[in-house]
């Protein structure tokens, strides 16, 4: 019996974090093949697997993703370039927190996807408006994430830092960043994830190109095997993309593991 | 006799009550003149204000009134000429040992160089020659508090303040630290305060032994410690030595029974 908060090996942690896709996908397959469920609203994982070849192959599926990375990749360093700079600025000096804390909690909770037909309205239906609902959906989240990173700042790291000469300028740039990188680092992290939510949303209405695109088109042909094949897609990029961050963080932080 | 450098004149300090309480009187208006290379010991149950002298004397509070002179100047807030050393942990984690000792002097501006070598030498003084590429988190609680004395005085401060840095250390490494600290002190004579709670530490390190009252904080009694220097640690257990404990002890005792209400 396994006991509370007791740590398991490494050979069983992916063991187990397999085996929950296999018996996902052996669900999947006796429920579709078995014929419990009808194949117009749910197609087998045999179908969804020829779809996505088909898609690859001939239908240029490829470049819909590379157009949906693209999209979310510059929406989101747009946001991070703007929110990360705020953040710290908010999280450092108390008078600005005052000034943007109230907007920004409040722009927090627009929804980006009903920003979606104003957009249309303001930028037509070209990439700007597919990166500003990124970029809205985005801004705020890390802005506000950053803020309270930087606010919690261990004290006596920066009294430590006065008493050691720091003037202001110094405390902020060698002791609130260099402190909360790793932390920043691991919102942006985060927030990646939830700008891919966005970009579906924003190819889902007016786009001829992208993941987004592509599953409502095959909506229209009952074409499950595609949307399925499509949605995975977006799982296993985002998986890829959250490795490669944390691998990246790894490296850039060594002293967090020291 | 050697001139002042540090003159605390009539500081008090008074927190504001919480939620309409009553405001905390931390701190009596308190008179101190330091000489310079004194050992000045601050002792005092908890909560007797002393870390609050310390930490106005560093300029990271401010005291509700009088004022806190540094070689005729008054200190209007922290700065590179008051060396501070806390109780808690508080080296820069995402800096090695080296960096850290380097942190004052490259707020200062000084070439890499130069810089380099001031760490060496007090790497070197604090005996942590190898660790210069280890992170904080690598090292022991004596280690990285023997990093950040050797932080504090690579700065070269006019004085240093200590807030019971070895209060969070095992009782052997806490006397081996003990004996670390004098030593650097015997050889370079700097000015230094040093607050603590443990009697026989404030005997052992200091030329004067402050003792503080409970709350409201006020000095009670400025006693001299006479013993010859280089002290060994085997003085601990001289009759000279325990006879100043038995005094300190019994001035103590009286003030951590009020502190906690026996009476």
């Amino acid at each position: 019996m396994p006991r509370p908060l007791e740590p398991v090996s490494q050979g069983t942690r992916v063991t187990l974090g397999i085996s929950f896709f296999v018996l996902f996908f052996a669900a999947w397959a006796f429920a579709t093949l078995g014929g419990f469920v009808s194949r117009t609203f749910l197609a087998d994982p045999i179908t969804m697997v020829q779809d996505g070849w088909l898609l690859l192959t001939r239908f240029g599926f490829l470049n819909d993703i590379g157009v949906t990375v693209w999209r979310v990749v510059g929406g989101f360093v747009l946001a991070a370039l703007v929110a990360v700079p705020l953040g710290i600025m908010m999280g450092a000096y108390k008078s600005c927190e005052a000034f943007l804390e109230p907007f920004v909690s409040f722009a927090r909770y627009l929804p980006a996807s009903a920003f979606v037909p104003l957009l249309i309205l303001w930028a037509g239906i070209g990439e700007m408006q597919k990166l500003l609902v990124i970029f809205i959906g985005s801004v705020f989240q890390i802005i506000l994430m950053v803020a309270v990173a930087v606010g919690n700042t261990r004290r006596d790291l920066v009294e430590a830092a006065y008493t050691l000469g720091s003037k202001d300028r110094g405390v902020v740039k060698r002791v609130l960043i260099p402190a909360n990188a790793p932390e920043i680092a691991e919102i942006l992290r985060l927030v990646l994830g939830w700008a891919w939510t966005y970009v579906i949303v924003a190819e889902l209405i007016g786009s001829s190109s992208g993941i987004g695109h592509m599953i409502i088109d095959s909506q229209a042909l009952l074409a499950t095997g595609q949307m399925i094949f499509g949605i995975i897609v977006i799982g296993v990029i985002g998986l890829i993309s959250d490795f490669l961050f944390k691998a990246l963080n790894r490296s850039l932080f060594p002293w967090r593991l020291a | 006799m050697t001139g002042t450098i540090l003159q605390i004149e009539n500081v008090s300090r008074v927190f504001p009550g919480v939620r309409g309480g009553a405001p905390v009187r931390a701190l009596e208006p308190t008179n101190l003149q330091v000489a310079q290379n004194d050992f000045i010991t601050i002792l005092g149950p908890s909560g007797c204000g002393k870390s609050t002298l310390l930490r106005i004397v560093a300029g990271l509070d401010r005291p509700s009134g009088g004022r806190v002179m540094l070689n005729g100047r008054e200190i209007k807030g922290p700065g590179a000429d008051r060396g501070m050393v806390f109780q808690s942990y508080t080296l820069f984690p995402w800096l090695t040992i080296a960096e850290n000792i380097a942190y004052g002097l490259r707020e200062k501006g000084m070439p890499k160089a130069e810089r380099q070598e001031i760490v060496a030498s007090y790497t070197e003084k604090v005996g942590l020659r190898g660790f210069e590429n280890h992170y904080p988190k690598q090292l022991s609680g004596g280690m990285q508090q023997r990093t950040a004395i050797a932080r504090a005085l690579a700065n070269d401060p006019d004085i240093l303040l200590l807030d019971e840095p070895f209060g969070a250390l095992d009782n052997q490494t806490r006397g081996l630290m003990q004996e670390l600290l004098l030593g650097i002190w015997e050889r370079e004579r700097k000015t230094v305060l040093f607050v603590t709670h443990d009697i026989e530490e404030a005997i052992f390190l200091a030329s004067r032994v402050i003792v503080m009252s409970a709350r409201p904080g006020r000095i009670k009694a400025d006693i001299p410690v006479d013993l010859p220097h280089p002290r060994h640690y085997r003085m601990k257990t001289t009759p000279e030595f325990s006879s100043l404990k038995a005094q300190l002890t019994e001035e103590i005792r009286v003030e951590a029974m009020q502190a906690e209400g026996v009476h």
